[in-house]
């Protein structure tokens, strides 16, 4: 299975790795569920205000209807399934999130869709140009800056912020500026390595 | 997370007279967003009020003027801040990550509620969070917990490091409410928990905060902001120390010190300031004065560390502050 279906894909209809593992889950969930009558809820009741708002994603003017407790993560990848940009902790302490809104990194988890009618949102699937990495992208590459990938989107939209703010003159400075977030298969050395070479070339 | 309606006034105005009548102002969100998800919190009203014209940094004469809109990473980048006042650059930087304090406003860094995890647990006691169901820190983990002002119904730390910058500085805040404005030190925003843990600050209803004013003097710049914590980033202070010297002729004019990490507000220590004036700016002098901070201290099983820790890292960065040219 490959994470890109234009590489190489069996006939037939296209199925994303995403698409297939929710089809899967469904599946698994559907088998494993009790009878109606014994799923007692005490979620809050549906609410059917919405917000109506426009944001631009990767260049793309997008008009949304959200829920205004959607944040802006989940609306990322739940309505407009851009799901290279992770959820980690969901409150605010992994940077897996990490998106750039009008300019500056911030955490999507911790904000709302519908503060941000207007915004102007950078995510990493937004970053490779006519099949050409990104810099970063193709630093993290050569420095390993990754083993697992999960935290390797927000660390480099956190990176691009880092190097846009003049926070990547040193590996103690990039160490420090990057602390928000967190790899746990600990490639932090790669890490910094490509935040300073990418710096090091623009 | 509740459902909740998410209102966004025109004016300053309309903003008031909805958190008058109930609502809840949000700005960046950092701390209500997350609390709200794990249903800490459940406002049914939010007012954004991230579209008012309460941001920017200014400079009146000798003062400082922090709109209570500006972003914590705005605030530290500022180069009138890092000119007039480096400490609130300084100790802003050691606060949150990058991501967050492009998010966070000053107003709302001031208000942030604690990061007790009992707050946040909800089958927890925890006065703060539902009056009279005890509080769990006090017989459970309380390592990262106050050692001063705290009362036999919360012992909660104030998260913040800039408020205990601010507080060493006697920087004033200008509220505005429905009934016209005030002005007063940003000391005196902050209760002490006593039986009333869940009041923490002295706004009343709908009052909102809109900015913060820090007045010049010689000792703005021997002016320091020391953070002990776990890790060298990104962590909340086990201990943090503001100090700002005015020396004039080898000798302390005027010490001003506030502490963090050990008080369940930002912490003005006037003994140690009063321990100061008038000494040659020297270790022996620091460490008698260092000593008088954990006056009245009680500590917990978990935080007896701090007793210690804390006069030590008041010394530091007193040095540190004496070394500023």
């Amino acid at each position: 299975m490959t994470e890109n279906p234009s590489e190489s894909h069996p006939p037939g209809p296209i199925m994303s790795r995403r698409e297939t593992l929710q089809a899967t889950a469904g599946a698994v969930a559907l088998a494993a569920l009790p009878p109606l009558s014994a799923t007692a809820t005490s979620a809050p009741a549906l609410d059917t205000n919405t917000v109506t708002l426009t944001m631009t994603v990767n260049g793309r003017a997008q008009t949304l209807s959200v829920d205004p407790r959607q944040s802006i993560l989940d609306v990322l990848r739940e309505t407009l399934n851009l799901t290279g940009t992770k959820k980690g902790c969901n409150q605010g302490a992994c940077g897996a999130c990490t998106v750039l809104v009008d300019g500056r990194r911030i955490v999507s988890c911790l904000t709302l869709a519908s503060m941000h009618d207007g915004a102007q949102i950078e995510t990493i699937e937004g970053l490779e140009k006519d099949g050409v990495l990104h810099p970063l992208q193709e630093a993290f590459v050569e420095h390993e800056g990754l083993q697992c990938g999960f935290c390797t989107p927000g660390q480099i939209m956190s990176g691009l912020g880092c190097i846009a703010e003049g926070h990547a003159g040193s590996p103690e400075e990039i160490q420090f500026w990057m602390s928000g977030n967190i790899c746990r298969c600990g490639a932090y050395p790669g890490i910094v390595a490509a935040v300073a070479d990418a710096a090091g070339r623009t | 997370m509740f459902p909740f309606v998410l209102e966004k006034p025109q004016s300053t105005e309309d903003a008031i007279a909805a958190a008058a009548s109930g609502a809840r102002y949000i700005a960046g969100g950092t701390t209500l967003v997350d609390l709200m998800r794990e249903e800490v919190e459940g406002p049914e009203r939010l007012v954004d009020i991230n579209k008012l014209p309460l941001g920017g940094i200014r400079v009146e004469g000798e003062d400082l003027v922090i709109g209570a809109l500006a972003r914590m990473a705005e605030v530290a980048a500022d180069p009138n801040v890092q000119r007039l006042q480096p400490l609130i650059a300084e100790s802003l930087i050691e606060g949150a990550s990058p991501q967050l304090r492009n998010m966070a406003s000053m107003g709302g860094n001031l208000l942030q509620r604690v990061r007790c995890p009992y707050f946040r647990m909800l089958d927890a006691g925890c006065n703060k969070r539902t009056p009279g169901s005890g509080c769990a820190a006090i017989e459970g983990l309380n390592a990262g917990h106050a050692i001063l002002g705290t009362s036999d119904h919360c012992v909660a730390t104030h998260p913040s490091d800039v408020a205990v910058a601010l507080v060493a500085l006697y920087a004033t805040m200008r509220v505005r409410g429905s009934k016209g404005e005030r002005s007063f030190p940003v000391e005196e925003l902050f209760r002490l928990p006593g039986d009333t843990p869940h009041l923490e600050h002295t706004l009343l209803p709908g009052e909102l905060i809109m900015e913060i004013r820090v007045a010049g003097g010689p000792h703005s710049h021997r002016a320091r902001y020391l953070k002990v914590r776990d890790r060298a980033s990104y962590e909340f202070a086990l201990v943090s120390a503001a100090v700002a010297l005015s020396i004039e002729g080898g000798v302390i004019r005027q010490a001003r010190l506030a502490v963090g990490g050990v008080g369940t507000r930002p912490w003005r220590l006037r003994n140690c300031e009063a321990a100061l004036a008038g000494k040659r700016p020297e270790r022996q002098a620091f460490e008698e004065a260092a000593q008088l901070a954990t006056q009245g201290a009680r500590p917990l099983h978990h935080n007896q560390f701090k007793v210690e820790l804390l006069p030590r890292t008041i010394v530091r960065a007193l040095e540190m502050a004496g070394e500023v040219a």
